[in-house]
């Protein structure tokens, strides 16, 4: 294991990117943002509470020991590789059964990416962020940052300045991939902070499904996960971006866990472009993010599916923003929060309909289901209307799982703990069906065993 | 920075202006000292900078009023309704104009802190309320005995009387419902002269006792140069009920914070609220429904209807507390623009911390359904008597539930010549 010393100062900057033999000008850009971060407050509006963090107390950068970049999967270091199987994500399985490309991120760097050759044919870029940099600068450089500025925010900032590494993808005009694109993120050293940036951009008429999971080992102490990622549609584009977050939630007196910290959001630049965000979130001990789409295009629309799962002592305040600024754009916001234990969720979503956004729609569901009286759900959303040809819907329910329906299930033989897995199952359907086939299966799995010993 | 240091300094000067003394007084001015007056990214007054308003429109460092010389305020009252009439003009009684008996219920007039005056208004985390607890100069206390249903409404005109200068007043009503009586209070802001900028701060607290039933009407239909604050607290004891109607169609400047304590089981409320505003008002409701006790029920509505450039702002916040289980709770908000320059902000925030609740909210936001309209003009209905019907629907739904005949009439009235009911 090779790592930056604790702390944060220009030099670890300088440290991390020189590491990565980085270009001058993103090493400028990295500065900016860090001189930005050092004046802007935390943020203190989320409903989450947790100890003051120390960010001189994290390592910025670690990366497992490693020679030279593999080039295909037989060269990655046996021992990652276990550790990736372990977890169920087989690299080499799923590259013989699903045809699912992967890059591998553990820590701060990317460990192997999957399908690279097959999707080159096509002319589609899909490498680490590292790779990107010394490849295809030009790119880089072009869409760093156009979606998510520098100064976007505390931790956008932050992020700015010491990403390490991520995943980098590119489609041309017209095509369509073929297979899913995922990314696998994994902190597994102690008291390190993962730092990552996701960059997607779509060019006119293509099509790209991505995938991205992450997971952390147990650990008595915070980590801190500041990631960034962002899209860009244009005319015509359409990307569907799927997540499932399975992040240490910390024990079940609430000790340890991730701090998620993410700052996601499409830009649906050209007309006709439709991004379409699907998160399924059972880890992190606090999550804090808001997956977003500026409807920049006409015609263009936004779509925003999430399940968020909290149980112990998680607490979570997500949701979405549907920023409508083209004419006609669309968008559709469903949203499905389960708390149990002592846990706090909350949705926090706006819709703000632009004045020359004409014949804007939108429609926004959120329901919570509480089980057990020690935890809280809530909902807070924005919805800004400017123009009188929009529409918007928002509806709210909250409730628990039905008494009747638990009975019914016991009457056929099913136990409780069962009847409450297929009752939530069914109640976060309409959101697990967005998701590609395999995440799916893994995100039913997720949702019940995040919930285990929660009801009684 | 320089607009933190104007505003410590206006509010430093309001303070220096308040010369009341009182326990509940002195905390208050110490609150709003520390609160200030709230800053232009204050949460709770996103859409609304009253601030801003104030000091653009006002000016804060002169608060003397002249009494009125009004003689007649027929013009004000509400057709048939034969109700206890009270008469605050610029932020004193008047005694002349008024007209009430003390045979159903006790109607008395303070200028000093007495009992529960100051109790549930929260003034510690609110600075206009910290204002209106620490320089309020005159109060209306309404007390019902035990076992009355009180026939007569109480009416009180909350009237400003801008002919000669511009006006800045601060009333408290408080009101006190025995066990199981019944009362109906009906709040009516006026204007007289409208010569100049009015500023109006009224706090009323109102304590249900168990079983008992308030009925309580605000109608806010009066100057385009009109600027009002309000904060409603009602506190509901076992088995009470509790039914607010707001109506807002005119005013320059509108901020109601209504807020329901539900502090015992079995408890009802109902929210109501209706904004059809025009011209460049901006109507602000924010609503607390706050479920502390188990078993009760709680049902909001606003409907709005936003013309030219108005806007029109909703935050209805429900809480259910930690115990408060098998909740009701709804809320709805919809909202008809008008025209293209019209506004609507919204925020309907649930907050739950009980498992075995049904609490849910809706809103929409839009204009009126081209089906709806088409299905009418194709059964020969012109288009302007299509919209003003639809329209009058829409805002119908809200009035419905009104328990006094002679209010709703009044209240239809006003509606229907807002909206060109001419069919």
């Amino acid at each position: 294991m090779e790592s930056a010393p604790k702390g944060l100062n220009e030099d670890i900057i300088r440290f991390i990117s020189a590491k990565k033999s980085e270009p001058e000008w993103l090493l400028e850009w990295r500065l900016k943002a860090y001189r930005q971060w050092k004046t802007m407050k935390e943020p203190k509006w989320p409903n989450v509470s947790y100890p003051e963090i120390n960010y001189q107390d994290v390592i910025y950068y670690a990366a497992p020991k490693q020679k030279a970049k593999p080039k295909n999967l037989e060269d990655v270091d046996p021992e990652l590789l276990k550790t990736f199987e372990k977890l169920g994500i087989s690299l080499t399985e799923q590259k013989r059964l699903t045809g699912v490309a992967v890059d591998a991120v553990l820590d701060s760097v990317s460990v192997a990416t999957t399908f690279k050759e097959k999707l080159a044919e096509l002319g589609i870029i899909f490498c680490s962020f590292s790779e990107a940099v010394q490849e295809h600068p030009e790119l880089v450089k072009k869409y760093l940052g156009s979606v998510v500025p520098m100064n976007d925010n505390y931790f956008a900032a932050l992020n700015s300045a010491v990403f390490s590494d991520g995943s980098f993808c590119y489609i041309p005009k017209g095509v369509r991939c073929p297979m899913e694109l995922s990314t696998y993120f994994r902190i597994n050293a102690a008291n390190t902070g993962q730092f990552e940036r996701t960059l997607i951009v779509a060019d006119e008429g293509s099509y790209v499904s991505y995938l991205e999971g992450c997971t952390a080992p147990q650990r008595d102490e915070n980590q801190l996960h500041a990631a960034v990622v962002e899209i860009y549609a244009m005319k015509n584009a359409h990307v569907k971006y799927s997540t499932v977050q399975n992040w240490f939630p910390g024990d079940k007196e609430g000790k340890g866990g991730i701090y998620n910290f993410v700052t996601k959001r499409a830009l649906c630049f050209g007309d006709h472009s439709k991004v379409s965000w699907t998160q399924v979130e059972t880890g992190s001990a606090i999550t804090w993010k808001y997956p977003s789409c500026v409807l920049k295009g006409d015609y263009s629309s936004g779509e925003f599916y999430s399940v968020a799962v909290t149980n112990n002592y998680q607490q979570a305040d997500t949701g979405t923003k549907m920023i409508h600024i083209g004419k006609h754009t669309k968008s559709r916001i469903v949203s499905k929060g389960i708390s149990a234990g002592h846990s706090q969720n909350s949705y926090r979503g706006q819709v703000h309909i632009m004045k020359r956004a004409e014949h804007a729609r939108n429609f926004s569901q959120c329901d919570s289901l509480l089980m057990g009286d020690k935890c809280g759900a809530h909902t807070f959303p924005y919805i800004d209307v400017e123009n009188n040809s929009g529409k918007v819907e928002h509806e709210a329910t909250t409730s628990k799982i039905g008494e009747d329906q638990i009975f019914y299930c016991l009457q056929r033989g099913i136990d409780e703990e069962s009847a409450v897995a297929l009752i939530v199952n069914g109640y976060a359907k309409e959101v697990l069906n967005q998701l590609p086939m395999e995440f799916a299966v893994e995100a039913q799995k997720l949702l019940a065993l995040t919930l285990e010993g929660s009801v009684g | 920075m320089s607009q933190s240091v104007e505003l410590k300094n206006s509010t430093q000067e309001i303070l220096s202006k308040i010369t009341l003394e009182g326990t509940i007084r002195n905390q208050a001015r110490e609150a709003l000292g520390s609160l200030g007056l709230p800053a232009s990214k204050n949460e709770e007054y996103k859409f609304a900078p009253v601030t801003r308003i104030l000091e653009k429109n006002f000016n804060l460092s002169n608060f003397t009023v002249e009494s009125s010389k009004v003689t007649d305020i027929s013009s004000f009252a509400i057709n048939y309704l034969d109700a206890h009439v009270l008469v605050m003009i610029n932020g004193s009684f008047n005694k002349s104009l008024s007209s009430y008996d003390d045979r159903e219920l006790k109607i008395e007039l303070l200028n000093q802190e007495s009992g529960k005056l100051g109790t549930l208004a929260d003034y510690k985390t609110d600075a206009l309320v910290a204002w209106n607890t620490a320089a309020w100069s005159a109060a209306i206390r309404l007390v019902v005995a035990e076992n009355i249903t009180v026939k007569k409404p109480v009416i009180i005109h909350q009237i400003i009387d801008t002919t000669n200068q511009e006006i800045k007043c601060f009333n408290r009503v408080l009101i006190e419902v025995g066990k199981s009586s019944e009362l109906t209070v009906v709040e009516k802001l006026d204007t007289i002269g409208n010569q100049h900028n009015g500023f109006s701060n009224v706090v009323t607290e109102a304590f249900i006792e168990p079983n008992a039933e308030l009925n309580y009407v605000s109608l806010q239909t009066d100057s385009s140069r009109r600027y009002h604050f309000s904060q409603t607290s009602i506190w509901q004891a076992r088995d009470s009920r509790a039914n607010c109607f707001t109506l807002t169609m005119d005013g320059k400047f509108i901020r109601n914070n209504l807020q329901v304590i539900l502090d015992g089981e079995g408890c009802e409320s109902h929210l109501l609220g209706l904004y059809l505003v025009q011209g460049d008002t901006l109507v602000d409701n924010h609503t607390v429904v706050d479920h502390k006790k188990a078993n009760s029920f709680s049902n909001e509505l606003y409907k709005g209807i936003v013309d030219d450039n108005a806007r029109g702002v909703f935050n209805g916040k429900i809480f259910v507390r930690p115990n408060a289980q098998k909740t009701n709770a709804f809320q709805s908000n919809r909202n008809i623009l008008l025209s293209d320059k019209a506004t609507v902000n919204t925020k309907p925030q649930l907050e739950i911390w009980a498992d075995d609740v049904k609490c849910s909210h809706g809103c929409t936001t839009g204009q009126l359904d081209e089906e709806a309209l088409f299905y009418l003009r194709a059964r020969g209905i012109g288009e302007d008597t299509a919209r003003a019907m639809m329209l009058y629907a829409f805002a119908g739904e809200v009035i419905e539930s009104l328990k006094s005949e002679t209010i709703k009439s009044y209240i239809d009235s006003l509606i229907s010549e807002r909206l060109h009911k001419n069919f």
